[in-house]
C-alpha cells in the first residue's frame, strides 16, 4: 500500500506494527519507517527501509514505477533502520545514483560494500532538478548522527525531515489529522526525550536554518507526515530543544524494603499540597524510556535509592546512565534512601544527579532502617520545596518571562 | 587564539567562549583544554578537531 503526498511524490515505507524494543527504547506503538517515492522526468526514492522490510519497499515502488526508472536513492541518514534495504534496492536498482553527504558516505561505506555504488555527494545549498520538481540538501548534523541531512522539494513546500518530528508509532493513517493529535504528539514528545534529547543545540540551528524555508509539509523518517498541525509540533520542539520546565516534580525511586517508598510517597505529599503537578515513578514498575519522556519537561526530580553492597541499587544505575547521555537541561533535585548497616546509595545517586548537571538542591536525605516521622517530615519540607523550585524555574523560562 | 571545529559534527571550539557548561573558562585556547575534553556537542575527543579556516 503507497499514500499519495502530492501528484507522483507517494510514501513507499513500511508500518512496523510489532516493534517493541528499538535498542533498548520501549516501543510500545510500534513505528513506521518511511520511505518517498518523487517520480518526474528523473524519479528519485528518498530514503529506504529496515534491512527485513526491502522486499516491502521494492513492491510499494514497483506498483508505482519500474523499478529501472529509478535514477536516484538519496540517502539522509546511515542509521540501518533508513539505510538497511540499500543493498537490495540498488541490487534491484542498479541504474540508481546514491545521492548523499560526504559523512554519510563514509558511514555507508562502514556498514555495506559499496564498491559498486554509484555517488553524487552533496551538502548545504546544493540542489538536484528532477525535472518539474527539486530536490535541496540541509545537511543537520547530529540531528540525529554527524551525517543527518533534510531534503526539501521547492515547489510543494514540502520537507523531508529525517528524524527530526518524528515518532515511533505504527498507525493505518499516514498523516497527523488521521490519527488523534494528542497521542502522536506524545510519541513525538518520547521520540524526542529518547533519541535526541541529548542534541538540543544543533537541533535549535537546524530549526533556524530550516526557518528560512517555506514549510508546508514535514515529513519525517518515523511516523506520521505533519500537514495540518505543524503548528504543534514547532512550538513542540522550541520547548523541548530547551528541556524547557514545566512546574512538574518528578519522584524516581527504587526500594528494596519500602523504607525508600516510604521517604518517595512522603516526599511526593509534600510536592502535591503546593499545587503543582507531582509524580511518583518506581523504577520497577517503568520503564527507562517512559522516564526519559517525564524528565524532559519535568523542572524538579528527587531519586531514591535504597543502600546496596554500598551503593545504589540496579535499576537506578541503569536508568542514571541513561539519563546522563541524555543530557536534559534546566533541571534540579536531590538524592535520597534509606541505608542499613552502612550508607551510599544516596550518594551515589547524588554524585550522578551532579554528573548529570542537575542543579542540587541539598545533600542526601537519608535514613536508617525505617523513617521515623521526624524524617518523613522532614521529606514532606523537602517535596514542599522541589515544588516551590518548580515554579520558580517554569515561570523563569516562560516566553518573554 | 584560534577556533577549531569538529571534524564530526561541525561544533566550533571558540576560545573567547570556551565550555562554561564543561567546566572551561572563557578565554582558555584549545590547546590548554584538558585531555579528557570531548567534543560538548557529539562526544568525540580532542583529536578529532582541526583548526578552522578563517
Amino acid at each position: 500500500m503507497t499514500t499519495s503526498l502530492f501528484a507522483n511524490i507517494d510514501w513507499v515505507g513500511y508500518v512496523d506494527w510489532n516493534v517493541r524494543d528499538f535498542h533498548g527504547y520501549n516501543t510500545f506503538r510500534g513505528s513506521t519507517y518511511n520511505a518517498y517515492l518523487v517520480r518526474d522526468e528523473r524519479t528519485a526514492l528518498v530514503d529506504t527501509v529496515k534491512a527485513p522490510y526491502a522486499g516491502d519497499l521494492l513492491k510499494h515502488v514497483s506498483s508505482l514505477t519500474p523499478l529501472q526508472k529509478v535514477d536516484y536513492v538519496v540517502v539522509n541518514h546511515a542509521e540501518p533502520d533508513h539505510s538497511g534495504s540499500l543493498p537490495a534496492v540498488l541490487k534491484a536498482c542498479p541504474q540508481a545514483t546514491v545521492v548523499t553527504n560526504k559523512k554519510c558516505q563514509g558511514i555507508l561505506s562502514g556498514y555495506y560494500d559499496t564498491s559498486e555504488w554509484k555517488w553524487q555527494l552533496v551538502g548545504t545549498g546544493d540542489s538536484l532538478s528532477l525535472g518539474s520538481r527539486t530536490l535541496s540538501f540541509l545537511e543537520t548534523p547530529m540531528v540525529h548522527w554527524p551525517d543527518s541531512m533534510m531534503t526539501y522539494v521547492p515547489e510543494e513546500k514540502l520537507l523531508f525531515s529525517m528524524d527530526g518530528f518524528g515518532q515511533h508509532y505504527a498507525s493505518g493513517g499516514r498523516f497527523d489529522d488521521e490519527e488523534p493529535l494528542e497521542t502522536v504528539l506524545w510519541e513525538a514528545k518520547t521520540y524526542y526525550a529518547n533519541i535526541i534529547m541529548w542534541a538540543g543545540k544543533p537541533i535549535q540551528r537546524a530549526l533556524e536554518a530550516a526557518s528560512g524555508l517555506d514549510i508546508g509539509m514535514i515529513a519525517p523518517s518515523h511516523g506520521v507526515i505533519w500537514r495540518s498541525h505543524l503548528d504543534r509540533i514547532i512550538e513542540a520542539y522550541k520547548d523541548w530543544v530547551v528541556c524547557r520546565p514545566t512546574p512538574k516534580v518528578l519522584v524516581v525511586y527504587e526500594s528494596m524494603w519500602e523504607s525508600t517508598t516510604q521517604m518517595a510517597r512522603a516526599i511526593w505529599e509534600g510536592a502535591c499540597q503546593q499545587g503543582v503537578a507531582a509524580k511518583l515513578f518506581d523504577l520497577r514498575a517503568n520503564s527507562n524510556t517512559l522516564l526519559a519522556t517525564e524528565v524532559l519537561d519535568a523542572a524538579t526530580i528527587a531519586w531514591g535509592s535504597s543502600t546496596l553492597n554500598g551503593g545504589m541499587l540496579p535499576l537506578s544505575g541503569g536508568a542514571l546512565t541513561y539519563l546522563k547521555g541524555l543530557r536534559p537541561l534546566c533541571k534540579a533535585g536531590f538524592a535520597f534512601g534509606s541505608y542499613g548497616w552502612s550508607k551510599g546509595g544516596a550518594a551515589a545517586v547524588q554524585e550522578m544527579l551532579e554528573a548529570t548537571k542537575v542543579e542540587l538542591l541539598r545533600e542526601p536525605l537519608e535514613c536508617q532502617w525505617r523513617p521515623t516521622a521526624e524524617v518523613l517530615e522532614e521529606c514532606r519540607r523537602a517535596g514542599a520545596m522541589l515544588a516551590d523550585k518548580a515554579t520558580q524555574l517554569s515561570c523563569q523560562t516562560q516566553p518573554g518571562g | 587564539m584560534k577556533k577549531y571545529v569538529c571534524d564530526v559534527c561541525g561544533y566550533v571550539y571558540d576560545p573567547e567562549k570556551g565550555d562554561p557548561d564543561n567546566g572551561v573558562e572563557p578565554g582558555t585556547a584549545f590547546e590548554d583544554l584538558p585531555d579528557d575534553w570531548v567534543c560538548p556537542e557529539c562526544f568525540v575527543s580532542k583529536d578529532s578537531f582541526s583548526p578552522a579556516d578563517e
